[in-house]
């Protein structure tokens, strides 16, 4: 620091007193520019108190960047993070496009039924009753009640080699098989301008969608994978398959599905932290 | 206006005697992006190591062959949730911090400062001879030098790749076509990691040069003067 600086008075009777040097001591920004960028042509003057002057505050116009230091206080930084995920999320839904297929792929290039890997959050196989499993359905539809496995197999079938993508940053590309969740959704009466589907599990395991990707054409009800039904570890009797969401939106074990305007919880993970809307 | 050079000058009795010299280099549009970039790319590379630390392989799941086991102390985030959450808010300071300086430096025409082009391959060699194998110092009439220019020229483009690398890992649907271009979402998510190196390289080599070329250089990426420039 130099007080003198500071002085208003201090430079001024320097320029008064010096008229050449007062009109080249005006502002750096309206000094002249020297062809070339270099120093060849005679540059201007610029007293060195001003001098000090200007870069103080050229100094002090970088310092809202430090602003961003709002991230390292613990008690802003949950929302603000939340708030860039919610953000990151808006764009996602932004860029889902209701027409645009996942890229399907060769029966050649499927990874081996042995090598796609199984996650649950909890346990590998909840003990679903396949005898006297249903499918309960609630909310904005027409037709409430239970569905029982061969109703949703009487409705197309559809088959397809899609990527499957953990969040954990692994991929697989696996074949399944099952009925499109918008045939499923017609057969209920569900309400299409409904905003959500919530899904509950046998292992309490929970998700929701939103409505565009629930009515996407490759968004199967998935009783098959690798022509062969469902094996508990892979979601039994029934589960979700999105080629065009994150791994663990596809939620396995299905119980229980509700067409509504109003998400109570987002997801199991999505609670935890996680993205909300996850489209790839 | 970045170029502009004055004359500093001290003025005791009635002659200014001139004591210095110095040159407006950086306007603030790339103070400001300089910095919020540093930030941001700091926060990107410390949660991608945490979100790499989730499955640090880039072959197959069954069976997993880790690459390295990164230290979580050197990694942003705690867990992998955590660790996405910084990396998808951070990535649009990143992502706009670069369109901003890249807009910025094609608009007012400040790019000719820094960009690489074919002129400046002469003037490669003898730069990487002064550098690294104590040949004589070329002459420097401009504010970069070409091998600064090609660093930085270099370092703008890895910026670029590391943004659609993120971008056909994060939207391998949407973008389908992006991540076919990387062979696919499964290497893409090795040229995601690949370029975060590049750039970390590019990073410690400017941070050398920065401590070797002293305190003036370094005050200029935050006042925007160079005080007695070398040119």
């Amino acid at each position: 620091m130099e007080p003198e600086n500071d002085k208003p008075g201090a430079n001024k009777a320097e320029t008064e007193a010096k008229p050449v040097e007062g009109r080249v001591a005006s502002e750096g920004g309206e000094a002249r520019v020297v062809a070339g960028g270099g120093p060849r042509m005679a540059p201007r003057r610029m007293n060195e108190r001003r001098f000090a002057e200007v870069s103080r505050r050229e100094l002090l116009k970088v310092v809202p960047v430090l602003a961003l230091g709002a991230f390292a206080i613990p008690s802003f930084q949950e929302s603000l993070l939340k708030k860039g995920l919610g953000f990151s999320d808006w764009a996602s839904e932004r860029l889902f496009r209701s027409g645009h297929l996942a890229p399907t792929f060769a029966d050649g290039e499927v990874t081996p039924f042995e090598k796609f890997p199984i996650n649950g959050y909890d346990v590998d196989d909840p003990g679903v009753d396949f005898a006297n499993w249903s499918l309960t359905v609630s909310g904005a539809v027409k037709k409430p009640g239970d569905y029982r496995l061969s109703q949703i197999q009487a409705l197309p079938k559809f088959r397809q080699n899609t990527r499957h993508v953990c969040v954990e940053g692994w991929d697989v590309i696996g074949r399944f098989g099952g009925a499109r969740l918008s045939d499923f959704l017609t057969m209920i009466g569900a309400d299409t301008s409904a905003r959500f589907l919530t899904l509950g599990c046998a292992d309490d395991y929970y998700e929701s969608l939103d409505i565009g990707t629930a009515l996407h054409p490759q968004t199967l009800l998935c009783y098959e994978m690798y022509d062969r039904p469902l094996t508990r570890e892979h979601g039994a009797p029934l589960r979700l398959n999105i080629p065009t969401k994150i791994g663990y939106k596809q939620a396995k074990y299905l119980t229980d599905l509700k067409v509504t305007n109003v998400l109570e919880k987002v997801g199991y993970w999505e609670d935890q932290g996680y993205s909300s809307f996850y489209g790839l | 206006m970045s170029g502009t050079v004055i004359e500093i000058v001290r003025t005791k009795g009635d002659e200014p005697e001139t004591v210095g010299r110095a040159v407006y280099e950086h306007p603030l549009v790339v103070r400001w992006c300089h910095w919020l970039n540093a930030i941001s790319l700091f926060v990107m590379v410390g949660s991608g190591l945490q979100i790499f630390r989730a499955f640090p392989s880039f072959g197959a799941k069954i069976p997993q062959k880790d690459l390295l086991s990164w230290p979580k102390s050197f990694a942003i985030g705690g867990w992998l949730g955590g660790a996405l959450q910084w990396h998808l808010t951070f990535m649009w300071i990143y992502i706009a911090t670069g369109v901003i300086y890249l807009g910025y430096q094609i608009f007012s025409g400040n790019y000719r400062q820094v960009l690489f082009t074919d002129r400046d391959i002469p003037g490669v060699w003898p730069m990487v001879k002064h550098y690294f194998f104590f040949g004589p110092k070329p002459e420097q009439p401009e504010a970069y030098n070409p091998l600064q220019k090609l660093a930085y020229t270099s370092g703008i483009g890895l910026g670029g790749l590391s943004v659609l690398t993120g971008l056909a890992i994060w939207k391998p649907v949407q973008f389908s076509w992006l991540a076919w271009l990387m062979v696919g979402f499964h290497w893409a998510r090795l040229w995601h990691f690949v370029v975060m190196w590049a750039i970390l390289g590019f990073v410690l080599g400017h941070l050398v040069m920065v401590v070797l070329h002293g305190w003036n250089n370094f005050v200029s990426m935050l006042t925007g003067w160079k005080k007695d420039p070398e040119y």
